[in-house]
This record gives C-alpha cells, sequence and structure tokens, in this order.
C-alpha cells in the first residue's frame, strides 16, 4: 500500500517537474515505469512497444541502453538516465531526451535496470526496426543477417517497414527475400502465407527449404478412442506397421497412459536382486537361463508385490487397440501445411533436375581424369599391345616433377605452365629407356611384358619411397585455379576440374592430330595393322615402338602433374588409377581413341552415378562399378567400341 | 608296355622326403616339442610360408599348365583366412564371454551370450549384432566348408561368367585384377559384416585350446601346413601327370587346337580355375592362423601380383618351381624387410635394405622375367642337361600380325 | 549316297567384304572332295564355317542323319559331333610327347571329370601304337613333338586326326613341305580314310589333286564355279580365266 502511494506520488511530481513537451521520452518512460520497474518478460511488452512506436528519434537509444543494461533511474527524482561509469562507482547520467549529460551520481543513489535475458530479446525484437532503417548500410545488413538468422514473428512488420526506405538495391533485394520467407511462416493471415509460398516454390535456395521444413514438423499423438477432427492430422499410425509395437507402446507410457514394460535387462537385474536361498519366485536360479523361466520367475515376484508386474502381451495389445496413434502437424492450419508440402515437392523437382545437371558435371570431371589417366595406356595397350604395369608409377612420376618444379620455382603459375612439358620430358625419357631395356626383348608375349613392367612397378614404387619418404608431398595449384564456378545453390563445379577437362580435351586433339596428320601417326599405324609388311615398306619399327611408347608415357607424366594438383602426391598416386585406367582400355576396346573415351565416359559416369544413391560410401561405388564392369565385358568382350571381322583376329 | 605320361615320380619323391626330412628337423629344434634352437614366431613363419608354397602351387597350376595369368588367387587365398577366422573368432569371443558371465548370479541366456558376443565382436564398426553372413560362425564344421566353398563358388561365378565371354590373355588378367580390388574395396567397407578394416583379430588363440602354450600350437600348425603342402602337391601332381594335365598344357600352348580336338575348353579352365580357388582357399585358412590377424589389405591386388612373382622366380610349369619360388622370396623378403641383413654403407649413402630390397626384388623380377623364363626351377634342368625344345622356335607363319593374336591368347 | 554334310546358301562378310557369297556344299558319307580355288576364293573360310570357328551371316550348315544345324554349336561340340580338322600349318602340342599327343586326340569322353580319372587303358595304348605305326612314328612316341621335323610333325597331326575317328575330315593342304614319298604315303591314307568317311581336301597341287582321284569343287569369289571330275573343271572357260587371269 505504501508503495502504491509512493509510486502515485511519482508520477504526480514528475507530471508537475516535467513538462510533456520539452521531454517527450522521459515522459513515456515515466509513465511506463512500472511496467519497466516489475522487469517481468510476461508483462514488459507494453512498455517497450511504447517506446518503439514513440515515434522518436530517440527511442533507438533508450532501446539500446536498456538492453545493455545501462538504463539507470536515479532514486531520487525517479527519472531515468542513460548510466556511463566515471570512475569508480560513479556514472555520468545522459538524459535522453537532449543527449546531454545532466550530472554525476555513485551507484548508491541509483537504480540500475537489468532485464533478464528475455526481455533483452524483446528488447532486441524491436531494436531491429531501427537497425534496419539504420543509415549505416553495414548496420543493416548486420540487423538483416540477424533477422535471417533467428526469424519471428514480431520482426516482420518492422521488415516491411523498412522496404520502403530502402535505398541499396542489393540490400532491398536480400530484405524482399527475407520478407517472403517470413510471410511464409508467420504472417497472421493464411492467404497471405501461401501466395508467398507458391511465390517461392520455384526457388533453389536453401534458406527457401529451411523455411518450408519446419511448417511440415509433426508431432506424435495418442488418443483413447479416434482423434479429435479440429487436429490437423497427416498420417494415423498403425501398431506394427507404421509404427513398431515397442515403440508405440512406449508412447503410451510416456503420456502416462499405461504401466511402463519391464525390459529383459530390468527382469534380469530385478531377479538377480531377489535371489533367496538359491532360487528367485520359487525357480532355481540355475534355471534361469530360459528367458521365459525368467518372465515366470518374475510374475511370481510381482504376485508377491515385490516388484511392479508387467505388462504382458495381451495386455499390450490391448492397450494398442484401445488407443489411435496419429503424427500431428503442429501448425494447425490444413491449408498451410498443404500449400508448404506443395511447394516443398515443386522444389524437390527443380533441385531434382539441377542435381541431376551437377552430376553430369561431375561425371564429366571423372571422365576427364579418368580419360587422361588412360589415353597414354590406351596408346601402349591399345596400339602395341603392350601392357604396361608400370604405367601409374608414369603418372606418379609426373605428379612428382611437378611437386620438384616447384621447389625450385616459387611462383605457382610458372611451375604449373613449367611443370606440364618438364613432366612430359621426363616420363618420355622413361619410357623409352624402359621400351629399350624391357619391353623390346618381349614383344608378342604380353603376359609376360605385364610381369616384367610389375616389377619395374615395384621398383619405381619403392624408389619414390626412398626419395621423396612416404608422407604426401602437396602439388598447389595457382590460386587463379582455385576456388569453384557456382551457378546455384546445387549446381557448382570447382576450376581445377574445368582446367583437367580443358587439358583432357586438348590431348585428344594431340593424339587426334599425331595419328592423323603426322608421320609418326601414319608409321604407327601402319605398323599396328602389319608389323612386317610396314618393316618391309622401309619403315624402322624400332623407332616408332620407342616414339609410340615415349608418347605413351609422356601422356601419363602430364596426368601426373593434372591429377596431382587435387589429389596428394604419394608414390602410390599412380597404383590407385591403375586398374581403372586398364578397366578404361578394355571397356571401351582396344586400338581406338574414341574408345577409350566412351570407357571413361562409362566408368566416370557409372561411379558418379552410383555414389549418388549412396553418396557416404565411395568404397561401395567402386566394388559397384567393378561388378558392373565385369558384367559389361559380358555382353561386349571386345569393349564398347570393337573391330570387327578378321583384323580383330581371334 | 611303356607308360603313357610321363610321371615326376622321381621329383615328387624326392619333394616329399625333403619335405619330410625339413618338418622333422624344425620339429626336432622347435620350442614346443624339440630342444628349443628354432623360436616359437619362426616356426610360425616357416608354417606360413609351407602355406604360401601350396598357394602358389593352385597359382602354378592355372598360370603355370593352364596359362591363366590368375590375379586373384591371393583374393581366394585370403576368403579362405576369412571364413576360417569368423569360426575362429566367434567360438573365442564366446568362451570369454560365457567365461566372464559365469559370475553372474543368473546363468545367461542363449540370446544374452549371443548378444555380448556380438557387441565383443562389431563394437569396433559400431553395430552389435550378427550380420546374416555369421550365420554359421559358431559352427567349426560349417565354416570348414565354406573355407572350400566361397573361394571354390566365387570363382566359379567368375569363371563361368569370363570363360564364356571367352575372354583370355591379358583381357582375363586384368579382369581378375579387377575382381580382386572389387573383393578387397568391399571388404574395407565397415557395413560389410566382415568388421571393415580393422579385420578379424585374435586367431592364433585356438578355442579350447586356451591351455595349451603357443609354441606346441605353432608345432601343430606347422605339421598341418607341410601335411596340407604333400597332400595338395600330391594331388596337383596327380591331376597334371595323366590326360588332364596334357589337355591344361595343349590349351596353354594352343587354345583353339585343343577345341578342335572336341576338348570343351571353357569347362576345362572353369574346373581348374574353382579347383584352384579352393586349394587357395585352404591353403589361406591354414596361415592366417599362424599369422593371427586378417584384414582387407591381405586381399589387395598386390598381393596376387606377388603370388605371380613368386611362381615366375620359382620357375612356373613344373610344381616344385612354385613352391620354391614361394619358400625362397617369402623367407629372403621376411630377411631383408625385417631389418635382419646389414646395411652396406658406401660412405656417401648407407643402403638400408627395408627401404631398398622391394627396388632389388622388382629389378631382379625384370631379369628373370627377360634372362631366365624357367626361374630358378630351370636351374635343375641344367643339372639334368635336360634341354625342351624352343616351343617359340617355329617359323611365326605369314603374317606376324597374326601370331600376337594367337600369342595373346595363350 | 546318303549327305553328310549340306552347306546351302551361306553368305559371310567381314567389315564388308563378301568371303562367301551364298555357298552351297554337299558331301556324302563315305566320299572324297578336292576343293581348290585361287587365294581368297574362300576356302579357309569355308573350313572355319563347317567347324564353328567363324558365324555366317546367313544359310543352313546341316549335318549327319539327324539334320542337326551346326550353326551355334561350339567348335568342340562340332569336332564332337565328327568333324576333324588339319590347319595349313602342322599344329601338334610340341610340349608333349607323339604319344600324349595321340592319346588327347584318340576318341573318347572329352569331359574335363572323365579326363581327370581317366587313366589309359591296354586297347588305347595298342590303338596308339597302331596309329604311330601307320604314320611311321613307332620309334618317336616317347619323343617330345617339338623335336620332330616338319614333315613328321604333319604325320603326327595327321594321325592325330584319325585318332579323333571323325565322320568327316576336312584337310588344309596336307601335301605342303613333303618330300614325293611322303606325298604318295600322304594320299593312300587320306584315299583309305575316304573309303568308311567323307574327307575334304585342300590343296593347291593339281598334281597332288589328280592323284587322289575324286570329285572337284572350284571356288571363286565365295561361290562354286565349277564341280566334277578334276579333267572336267580343267576344261571349263570360266575356271581357265579365273586361274590364268590371276
Amino acid at each position: 500500500m505504501k508503495n502504491l502511494l509512493l509510486a502515485v506520488l511519482a508520477v504526480a511530481m514528475s507530471c508537475t517537474l516535467l513538462h510533456a513537451q520539452e521531454a517527450p521520452m522521459q515522459t513515456i518512460l515515466q509513465e511506463q515505469s512500472a511496467l519497466i520497474l516489475d522487469n517481468s518478460r510476461r508483462t514488459v511488452a507494453p512498455a517497450i512497444a511504447a517506446v518503439s512506436d514513440s515515434g522518436l528519434p530517440q527511442a533507438q537509444d533508450v532501446l539500446q541502453a536498456w538492453q545493455a543494461k545501462n538504463l539507470w533511474q536515479r532514486s531520487a527524482d525517479r527519472l531515468f538516465f542513460r548510466g556511463e561509469k566515471v570512475e569508480g562507482k560513479t556514472y555520468a547520467l545522459y538524459d535522453f531526451d537532449s543527449g546531454e549529460v545532466v550530472g554525476e551520481a555513485p551507484s548508491s543513489e541509483l537504480k540500475q535496470i537489468k532485464p533478464n535475458s528475455g526481455i533483452r530479446a524483446l528488447i532486441g525484437s524491436a531494436l531491429v526496426r531501427f537497425q534496419l532503417q539504420d543509415p549505416d548500410p553495414k548496420r543493416r545488413l548486420a540487423a538483416l543477417t540477424s533477422v535471417q538468422r533467428n526469424p519471428s514473428a514480431e520482426v516482420l512488420p518492422s521488415l516491411r517497414e523498412s522496404l520502403a526506405e530502402e535505398s541499396d538495391p542489393e540490400i532491398l533485394a536480400m530484405k524482399q527475400r527475407a520478407e517472403r520467407l517470413l510471410t511464409m511462416a508467420y504472417d497472421a493471415d493464411e492467404d497471405q502465407r501461401i501466395a508467398a509460398m507458391s511465390e517461392m516454390s520455384g526457388d533453389l535456395g536453401v534458406d527457401v527449404r529451411a523455411t518450408l521444413n519446419p511448417m511440415l514438423s509433426t508431432r506424435r499423438a495418442v488418443f483413447e478412442g479416434p482423434p479429435p477432427d479440429t487436429l490437423n492430422i497427416p498420417e494415423t499410425l498403425v501398431p506394427g506397421e507404421t509404427i513398431g509395437v515397442t515403440e508405440a507402446y512406449d508412447t503410451l507410457v510416456a503420456a502416462n497412459l499405461v504401466p511402463a514394460r519391464v525390459t529383459a535387462d530390468e527382469v534380469r537385474n530385478a531377479l538377480a536382486e531377489h535371489i533367496v536361498g538359491g532360487t528367485v519366485g520359487g525357480v532355481p536360479v540355475h534355471r534361469l537361463d530360459d528367458p521365459d523361466i525368467r518372465l515366470q520367475a518374475y510374475a511370481a515376484l510381482a504376485q508377491e508385490g515385490k516388484v511392479p508386474p508387467a505388462p504382458d502381451t495381451a495386455q499390450i495389445a490391448q492397450a494398442l487397440a484401445a488407443h489411435s496413434f496419429v503424427k500431428v502437424y503442429l501448425e494447425p492450419s490444413a491449408r498451410v501445411t498443404d500449400a508448404a508440402s506443395e511447394a516443398l515437392d515443386t522444389i524437390a523437382l527443380t533441385v531434382g533436375a539441377n542435381q541431376t545437371f551437377d552430376l553430369i558435371l561431375d561425371g564429366l570431371s571423372l571422365t576427364s581424369i579418368y580419360f587422361l589417366a588412360a589415353i597414354g595406356l590406351a596408346i601402349t595397350f591399345g596400339v602395341m599391345g603392350v601392357i604396361n604395369m608400370a604405367h601409374g608409377e608414369f603418372i606418379m612420376m609426373g605428379a612428382y616433377t611437378g611437386y620438384v618444379v616447384q621447389q625450385i620455382v616459387p611462383n605457382h603459375t610458372a611451375s604449373i605452365l613449367l611443370a606440364i612439358p618438364l613432366a612430359f620430358a621426363v616420363t618420355f625419357a622413361a619410357g623409352v629407356l624402359m621400351e629399350r631395356l624391357v619391353i623390346r626383348w618381349l614383344y608378342n608375349r604380353p603376359l609376360e611384358t605385364l610381369l616384367a613392367t610389375f616389377g619395374v612397378s615395384i621398383a619405381l614404387q619403392q624408389l619414390a619411397k626412398n626419395i621423396f619418404g612416404t608422407q604426401a608431398r602437396p602439388l598447389t595449384s595457382p590460386s587463379w585455379l582455385d576456388g569453384a564456378w557456382v551457378i546455384n545453390d546445387v549446381v557448382a563445379i570447382s576450376y581445377i576440374r574445368i582446367a583437367i577437362f580443358v587439358l583432357a580435351v586438348f590431348f585428344l586433339c594431340v593424339y587426334l592430330f599425331i595419328m592423323r596428320r603426322t608421320r609418326l601417326g601414319l608409321e604407327t599405324r601402319a605398323v599396328t595393322q602389319n608389323p612386317s609388311m610396314a618393316a618391309s615398306m622401309g619403315i624402322n619399327l624400332n623407332k616408332v615402338n620407342m616414339m609410340t611408347f615415349g608418347l605413351g608415357s609422356g601422356i601419363a607424366g602430364v596426368a601426373g602433374v593434372a591429377i596431382g594438383l587435387f589429389a596428394k602426391v604419394t608414390s602410390e598416386l599412380g597404383s590407385d588409377y591403375i586398374v581403372q585406367s586398364f578397366m578404361t582400355v578394355v571397356v571401351g576396346g582396344v586400338g581406338n581413341i574414341w574408345g577409350t573415351l566412351a570407357g571413361a565416359a562409362m566408368i566416370g559416369f557409372l561411379q558418379k552415378g552410383i555414389e549418388w544413391f549412396n553418396p557416404s560410401n565411395t568404397l561401395a561405388a567402386q566394388t559397384f562399378m567393378i561388378v558392373f564392369i565385369i558384367m559389361f565385358i559380358q555382353f561386349r568382350p571386345r569393349g564398347i567400341i570393337a573391330l570387327k571381322g578378321r583384323a580383330a583376329g581371334d | 608296355m611303356q607308360r603313357a605320361y610321363q610321371g615326376r615320380n622321381r621329383s615328387t619323391a624326392i619333394f616329399l622326403l625333403l619335405l619330410a626330412v625339413f618338418t622333422l628337423v624344425v620339429t626336432l629344434l622347435s620350442e614346443g616339442v624339440g630342444i628349443g634352437m628354432v623360436s616359437t614366431s619362426f616356426v610360425k613363419t616357416l608354417g606360413k610360408t609351407l602355406c604360401l608354397a601350396l598357394v602358389a602351387i593352385s597359382m602354378d597350376l592355372v598360370w603355370g599348365y593352364a596359362g591363366i595369368l590368375s590375379l586373384g588367387h591371393f583374393a581366394f587365398f585370403g576368403l579362405g583366412g576369412y571364413m576360417i577366422g569368423m569360426w575362429l573368432m566367434y567360438e573365442r569371443t564366446r568362451e570369454i564371454v560365457v567365461t566372464s558371465l559365469a559370475d553372474a548370479p543368473i546363468p545367461p541366456t542363449a540370446q544374452e551370450v549371443s548378444d555380448a558376443v556380438a557387441n565383443q565382436i562389431f563394437g569396433v564398426v559400431g553395430t552389435a549384432e550378427f550380420p546374416l553372413i555369421w550365420t554359421f560362425a559358431d559352427s567349426l564344421f560349417a565354416q570348414l566348408l565354406l573355407v572350400v566353398l566361397v573361394p571354390g563358388i566365387l570363382a566359379g561365378v567368375f569363371g563361368w561368367l569370363a570363360f564364356r565371354s571367352r575372354v583370355a590373355g591379358v583381357y582375363l588378367s586384368i579382369l581378375t585384377q579387377a575382381m580382386t580390388l572389387a573383393l578387397s574395396l568391399y571388404l574395407f567397407q565397415n557395413d560389410n559384416g566382415l568388421r571393415g578394416n580393422n579385420g578379424l583379430s585374435g586367431l592364433q588363440n585356438i578355442p579350447g585350446l586356451t591351455e595349451v602354450p603357443q609354441a606346441l600350437v605353432s608345432v601343430w600348425f606347422f605339421w598341418g601346413a607341410a601335411f596340407a603342402l604333400a597332400a595338395g602337391y600330391l594331388l596337383s601332381v596327380w591331376v597334371v601327370s595323366g590326360k588332364f594335365g596334357s589337355v591344361l598344357r595343349g590349351i596353354r600352348d594352343d587354345e583353339a587346337r585343343v577345341r578342335f580336338l572336341g576338348y570343351p575348353v571353357e569347362a576345362y579352365k572353369l574346373v581348374l580355375f574353382a579347383g584352384t580357388a579352393c586349394l587357395a582357399g585352404i591353403a589361406g585358412a591354414l596361415y592366417y592362423p599362424q599369422a593371427g590377424i586378417i584384414n582387407p589389405a591381405e586381399l589387395a591386388p598386390i598381393a596376387s601380383i606377388y603370388l605371380a612373382v613368386w611362381v615366375a622366380i620359382g620357375g612356373r610349369g613344373r610344381l616344385y618351381g612354385a613352391v620354391i619360388g614361394a619358400g625362397f622370396v617369402s623367407l629372403v623378403s621376411s630377411w631383408f624387410t625385417g631389418g635382419q641383413a646389414p646395411d652396406v654403407p658406401l660412405g656417401f649413402y648407407t643402403i638400408k635394405w627395408v627401404d631398398w630390397w622391394l627396388v632389388v626384388l622388382g629389378l631382379s623380377f625384370v631379369l628373370v622375367t627377360l634372362f631366365a623364363p624357367k626361374g630358378i626351377g630351370g636351374l635343375f634342368d641344367l643339372l639334368e642337361r635336360r634341354i625342351a625344345p624352343d616351343r617359340h622356335g617355329a617359323d611365326l607363319g605369314p603374317d606376324q600380325g597374326a601370331l600376337r593374336e594367337k600369342e595373346a591368347s595363350e | 549316297m546318303t549327305t553328310l554334310l549340306e552347306v546351302s546358301g551361306v553368305s559371310v562378310s567381314f567389315d564388308g567384304f563378301r568371303a562367301i557369297n551364298n555357298l552351297s556344299f554337299q558331301i556324302g558319307a563315305a566320299e572324297m572332295r578336292a576343293i581348290i580355288g585361287p587365294n581368297g576364293a574362300g576356302k579357309t573360310t569355308f573350313m572355319d564355317i563347317v567347324t564353328g570357328k567363324t558365324k555366317p551371316d546367313e544359310g543352313r550348315v546341316i549335318w549327319g542323319e539327324r539334320s542337326l544345324s551346326l550353326l551355334g554349336l561350339s567348335e568342340a561340340r562340332i569336332a564332337r559331333e565328327g568333324v576333324g580338322r588339319k590347319f595349313q600349318k602342322p599344329t601338334v602340342f610340341e610340349d608333349q610327347s607323339v604319344q600324349e599327343n595321340l592319346l588327347m586326340a584318340l576318341k573318347d569322353r572329352r569331359g574335363p571329370f572323365s579326363v581327370l580319372f581317366y587313366r589309359p587303358q591296354r586297347a588305347h595304348l595298342a590303338r596308339v601304337a597302331e596309329l604311330a605305326n601307320e604314320i611311321g612314328l613307332s620309334d618317336q612316341l616317347r619323343r617330345k613333338s617339338g623335336e620332330l621335323s616338319h614333315g613328321q610333325k604333319q604325320w603326327l597331326e595327321i594321325g592325330m586326326l584319325l585318332a579323333q575317328e571323325p565322320r568327316l575330315l576336312l584337310v588344309d593342304e596336307p601335301a605342303a613341305g613333303m618330300t614325293p614319298a611322303e606325298r604318295e604315303h600322304t594320299t593312300s591314307i587320306l584315299v583309305e580314310a575316304a573309303k568308311t568317311r567323307a574327307v575334304v581336301v585342300v590343296e593347291h597341287d593339281m598334281e597332288f589333286v589328280r592323284r587322289l582321284g575324286c570329285k572337284v569343287t572350284v571356288l571363286h569369289e565365295g561361290s562354286v564355279l565349277a564341280e566334277g571330275s578334276l579333267d572336267h573343271v580343267t576344261a571349263n572357260k570360266e575356271v581357265i580365266d579365273v586361274y590364268l587371269g590371276r
């Protein structure tokens, strides 16, 4: 009673002391003083609204001070000020209306308003309105970001209000988008919400889906008898079919409708606690290794009242039959949920189409990698009939060449441009050396070539380990290859993969040029078709074999640089690609570059396709791919593009 | 009457005699039974080597005799190991679980035991349920059967698919390598029911024999491996010395000709491929209890290629060659990579064999292929002054291109 | 005379080139036939079709009393039906002894399991010895066939063919690289064989064909140009054009 009197007195005093025209904000604060001092989340809203709706420029200051716990009330005259610490426990007091310091006071003469977190959040929402219209675009943007992060119904009017004032077109677009999203979620008018949803239903943005999805969130509810019609129910759950029996019963237990189940563990523990003289509930302990007998013993204990009774199967079934289980939308309006799920369906369709496109891009990039890795092999295996198991190690040599060049030439662009021809040269030389020393002694003995080149492969791999160590070495791409070309929220492709695609096309052209337009190509084709005839025409078989092998190995080296850019350079780099490369050549059809391309495309797209079904498991994708290839060979033993007739031999 | 087929009785007898003597000597020197000069771990190494010799024999049958360069036989070996490993691991874990649950106030139900075993075995891959493929893991007999059946059926299905579409030569080699890669990638997956890359472990603890020291168990396994090698060798000699062997070598040398004689070449290849896969599975089932652990890395394609290397170095096309190759290369390899070989100081650089052994092996393999295609076994021919005709000496025909194709199908 | 093999309307082409063009051919159960023709006439391809090595694009190949179609059967199955083939180049298993070669060819069950449990019986060895005697290799039974001379390899291959006991023998240039005496012997073996089975001989050597004294079929560009006795066909103007025109 005394307090009330004092409050009335204070209001009366302030009215006499202040003129509303001179200090409008202070007047409002005094009007709301009771609510402000009450400091309760449930009642404070009108006070905040009064300040923020006052239309006064000072409103933002007040709210900010209030939120930051800088709002102080002078005990003497009950006026509100913004307090700023001067020294010790002395505070400078700023008047909100004039913005000037009106005095200093020790904290003992002041009362700090300490809003709790709930109130601060309310103030925050009210502040958004001012921040969204702040003259500084950065602050507007920050406010918008916070709206996007913590959307709520309260900010919607403020957001709409700020649209008209917005001058920056970018921010305006963002604000409009945020407004649509908030309308979908929070507008009081159902029609508005549904209209917004259909408007946004073609949009691929993750934010649209993130806004729509919660609208369709459900809870599980249980009713005795049929559920009431008033609820928005998408699905009725049938125990044993759409919901597990145990799960359904546990739902009943959670709703306190039935006694709890007793799990097998609880039965065992309860029995263990009640062993008396070697028996439990009349059953000897040694017989308790059978679950049925355990239940009997437990039932006996329950009869004695020592343990809570366990519902048996019949009781559970009865309880389930007596109740209906439903999913209930948290959103009460069926029209809204229907519109939301329709919008989501439309979006899913668009997303699907874009994902397919993305998958095609992925497949294309994998295709170019496999093609690059296999093209050298296609030359040595396809054109010369030589199996080079060390092909993978040539790829590795190329990658290490790139690494070494980068140690010497620090500029990444220059070093890559230097590394590509150098890698070609190094592996070309290695290939020619191997052809001279090993392979030419083994022509016409393919299995032995396979084994001998495998020996070379072991030696080269271990040699690389001895020189460069076992840890992965980095081959850094130039900065202009970093990043990705982002087409929309779903489709993106990294520049490095585009570069590899370009490289693959380039080498396809180089191959075609060499084979069709140069002397070497002519001679190679002649040797491939009929070596003895070619020799009798004056073609130097040794030279042609040497050059072809060198060319195949050199391209492997360049592929190594390309692969090194996105994979780690280790001594095992090559062996990771060798089987896939062989598969590419075999699946494509030996002796034909287009076959190799087709093989690479098939393997690349297949692997990406399988990965799409099970994205978490690339191992499974590779397994299935190989199994598929083994099956494929059944139907086209000579590959996709096969030579026909006598020329192919038997 | 002349003998119809030139059996290799003399080399078989010598081989068996040497194996018996070797077994006896190792037994007498072992820790478990004899005077203890040979450590238990070395007995295990020798026992494992005998198993490798057995799988090398199976490789020699397919490659040396029938000309099918399979790059998948070590995968069959590993599968055999996995099959026996499942029983060993299940039964051993069950023993431990039963022992620990015996202290509980209430005797465990069968379900509780099974759950606890599953939890022990599969906790590491985040599940606690027995996958379907462990259905028979509680039965030694069933798993022993699977040791033979699983590799045999896999090889059978693969071989049927490959041979019926006439995939041969290097194509077949690459396809078998792809099969091996697929299998090892599959085994690397954690959700495949075989503990992913953790593999199966603790296989050296034989259920029911916990009281027996490893020194003794190792000798028993050594005997088992020696017996299996002797039996496998005899079986292989029997297979290759008769008409079947004659047909196999015919397939190796001129597949089309054998076909025109009326022999269903594909069926022969299939029987041999699947049969040797079973043999490889048995070898693996004896190997991995001695090794103690099996994981998917054991089945990687490289292992199957090494198998081909052993047979090539030992001398393919003769059974004792395969045994020599497997024994020699694997023992020498473990000597060099085990750090026992002394380093070679060159002043400016010290050759550490641990690092350089593979380089030497790879290069010597190239040299063997180039200069000694008969491998170590060829030395015995020199001893006997037995010089075989040069099969490749005949004229190459009018068109060398045609020859390449023909040889490719060898 | 019953027809053993009937080839009718068979065509096959390789990459657009018609190797066999609407070829029809018949042979009886016990008949000798010589096929002559210039290079590229389709002689070898004809044999490939009959033995199942090449699948024709169209036409029929009918075999035996039961009128079995040979198309779609595997080479091994056709061989088991009784078609034996001798290649131009002697193809014997050089790594194996003469006896092993002959035993492998000897008519018997061919399945892998029956072969696995096969152990040569006295009768089989006796038959091998008999064959070896016939082809003059009795002393060479234990030798590796790779060590034999070119002519001996030809003999061995003929012996292997006889061991197969085929109902139809397809022989590609049997006399190539043989001495006159060896040719004589070959002729007598083939003539003898033709008494109980069909024999088709592809040969360039007219003298050899004359000695066989049988009906001759002339192939040209994948089809039959003329058929009849050697004198008859050599008098044919078209045949003369084809041979001399080359």
